[in-house]
């Protein structure tokens, strides 16, 4: 079990009104699972993912990640397991305009502490994973959109995590851009990591061997028709 | 950390008008603190170099009463103040700091110098013994030094200074000639002048005063043919040359504790008093520093309100970078390298100032000495400690942004666009 959840609620303070946006989420996730959580805006999908990202603490319930209790460690441990466990890709890529595509991706290994000759080695392999062997020192702005997304997969998945978790990964992607984003994602799920993918888009959630719907801050799980690959 | 240096560098250059901008306040600050201190450094080394004159370490340890020089010629010979003898004069001699000893009696403002018609208006006539030349430093530049017979023999001989050849002779050559002291005739054997030329440094009316030695010739005869023309033996006076500038005042000290063991003077007031250069010195050395110290803190204030700005727009860079900070911390950067990150930016942004400042302070500096004349030292160690304290600054006004950064909240920062 990679990911566990149990009895979790988050509630928002709103001036004086308590918001609850999740309420009792109960969910387990196997590794190598590749698992979809959709839901539309305002169901509580971005603050679930925040929770399973080791960003957010919820109000209460327990969660376990990679066999660690997250809620009962300091922040200082959280960051480590944010930085080994974890590989993040973001709607808006969140790249660093200033650095090339090889220091974006080198960068969590900075904070992993690896020399300057292997970080580039590792992220040279990273870029090159993600078809972009040819793009190593261009600045995000010279990149298309699914470019830099790629780019924003190889930063991810530089440290070898566990588990990749996706904020809206093709929200700001053409088709062709996202379906690219997608078969990687697959790829890499068959490699063996284990991906979370939060969307609103039904198309995109298709590609995951497992979908949660997640509304008004509760979960139910779908059951598959088909499956994809 | 290197990394960390290096982004900032690249930070500031892709800010050039705007890390220049909050450099400016530190730059001034630095630029006038440089500037003030190699004034005063200059002004001290000009002091110390003038009071020291040709670097030749020499003492004179006279009798004296009360602050004053005591004047055999108003005041008589004093009681109780013996003659030096040859085995005092070894005693000081021996002293570890002392190189040599010359014993002199001396006469100041004295008339009856002539030579025909031609008076030497206030001169000064210098009884000396052997080691009197080579302590002064002073060499003959024309005809022969006193020799052993002019001592015994008490012959009367006289070297004369460039200045007083110049009053009594003009363009004639003095050798040999007769001159009268005290309506004694003595025969010019020699004139005399000193090694090394020195000149002090003069910019003011003030330095004028203080550093020019009004001289209106000298007359140097053998000791032993002093009492021709005074009379009586006198208790000398002592020129000592010290083994370094450092041991001038030591030396004195202790040469003026041996000559006073042997007075015995009814006047307490009358005892040898050794002239001690370097406090003089010193004393005009705090004097010029009390002034420019207070330049020194009024700097200061530039300093402070530079370290402000930098932690203004430190503050400004946090805001903007917002969404930075967010994913470095979202992809496992801990607080420490956020910390790390936004203080390296600011010392280096500080200390850039500071060596910019520090070169502009010199530069400032050449043009104060141009225009002013005013002497100036550069300071290697106020340099240095220029860079240093600004990368403090740095530090100091940059801790507080940091902190901001390094606390913000993932998620909130991830939000912001």
């Amino acid at each position: 079990m990679i990911l566990k959840m149990e009895h979790i609620y988050k509630d928002y303070i709103q001036g004086k009104m308590i918001v609850p946006v999740l309420k009792d989420i109960n969910l387990e996730v196997e590794e190598g699972e590749y698992v979809a959580i959709m839901g539309p805006s305002g169901s509580g999908k971005s603050t679930l993912m925040n929770i399973i990202g080791c960003l957010d603490k919820p109000t209460k319930g327990t969660f376990f990640l990679d066999g660690q209790k997250v809620l009962e460690q300091k922040e200082n441990q959280v960051a480590e397991v944010r930085l080994r466990s974890i590989g993040f890709v973001f709607q808006n890529f969140q790249l660093l305009p200033k650095l090339t595509a090889l220091d974006n991706v080198a960068l969590p290994l900075i904070y992993a502490g690896v020399k300057k000759k292997e970080r580039r080695k590792r992220a040279k392999l990273a870029l090159e994973r993600v078809g972009l062997g040819d793009r190593l020192d261009f600045v995000p702005n010279q990149l298309s959109g699914g470019q830099k997304q790629r780019v924003a997969i190889a930063r991810a998945m530089v440290n070898n995590p566990k588990i990749l978790l996706a904020d809206e990964p093709t929200g700001a992607l053409d088709s062709k851009s996202s379906h690219q984003v997608m078969e990687l994602f697959a790829e890499l799920n068959r490699e063996g990591v284990t991906v979370i993918m939060i969307t609103h888009d039904a198309h995109v959630a298709e590609c995951a061997k497992r979908i949660v719907d997640i509304f008004d801050g509760e979960i139910s799980e779908r059951t598959r028709k088909g499956e994809t690959a | 950390m290197i990394e960390n240096v290096r982004l900032s560098f690249q930070g500031i250059w892709s800010h050039k008008m705007r890390s220049f901008l909050t450099m400016l306040g530190i730059i001034i600050g630095i630029a006038s603190i440089i500037s003030i201190v190699s004034t005063i450094q200059g002004t001290n080394e000009q002091i110390k170099k003038n009071l020291i004159g040709s670097g030749n370490n020499t003492v004179s340890v006279k009798l004296s009463q009360g602050e004053w020089d005591y004047e055999i010629s108003y005041n008589g010979i004093p009681n109780g103040v013996p003659v030096i003898s040859e085995s005092t004069r070894q005693e000081i001699l021996d002293l570890p700091e002392v190189e040599n000893v010359a014993l002199y009696t001396a006469r100041t403002y004295a008339d009856g110098v002539f030579y025909k018609n031609q008076s030497l208006q206030g001169a000064n006539v210098y009884g000396i013994d052997a080691h009197y030349f080579d302590t002064a430093g002073y060499i003959v530049r024309t005809g022969r030094q006193f020799i052993e017979s002019d001592y015994k023999e008490f012959r009367k001989v006289a070297i004369i200074d460039d200045t007083a050849a110049t009053v009594l002779f003009q363009e004639e050559n003095p050798l040999g000639k007769t001159i009268e002291i005290n309506k004694e005739p003595f025969i010019v054997v020699g004139v005399a002048q000193q090694l090394q030329e020195f000149e002090p440094v003069i910019n003011s009316i003030d330095d004028y005063y203080m550093y020019t030695t009004e001289s209106s010739g000298t007359v140097y005869i053998p000791s032993a043919s002093w009492c021709i023309v005074y009379q009586y033996d006198e208790p000398q006076n002592v020129l000592l040359k010290a083994t370094s500038t450092e041991d001038m005042s030591s030396a004195g000290k202790q040469a003026e504790d041996i000559l006073n063991k042997y007075v015995s003077a009814d006047n307490s007031d009358i005892k040898y008093k050794a002239a001690d250069v370097l406090q003089t010195a010193r004393n005009l050395q705090e004097l010029s520093n009390a002034t420019n110290s207070q330049l020194i803190w009024i700097a200061s204030i530039s300093l402070l309100v530079g370290g402000i700005g930098v932690m203004n727009i430190m503050l400004v860079s946090v805001t903007e970078r917002t969404s930075e900070i967010g994913l470095k911390k979202a992809i496992g950067a801990k607080k420490r390298r956020i910390l790390g990150q936004f203080l390296t930016e600011a010392a280096v942004l500080t200390s850039l100032g500071g060596v910019i400042g520090v070169g502009v302070g010199i530069g400032l500096s050449e043009v104060i000495n141009q225009i002013s004349g005013t002497p100036i030292a550069i300071s290697i160690p106020a340099a240095v400690g220029s860079v240093l304290f600004s990368m403090m600054i740095g530090i100091i006004f940059g801790l507080l942004p940091s902190i901001k950064a390094a606390n913000l909240n993932p998620i909130d920062a991830l939000r912001h666009e």
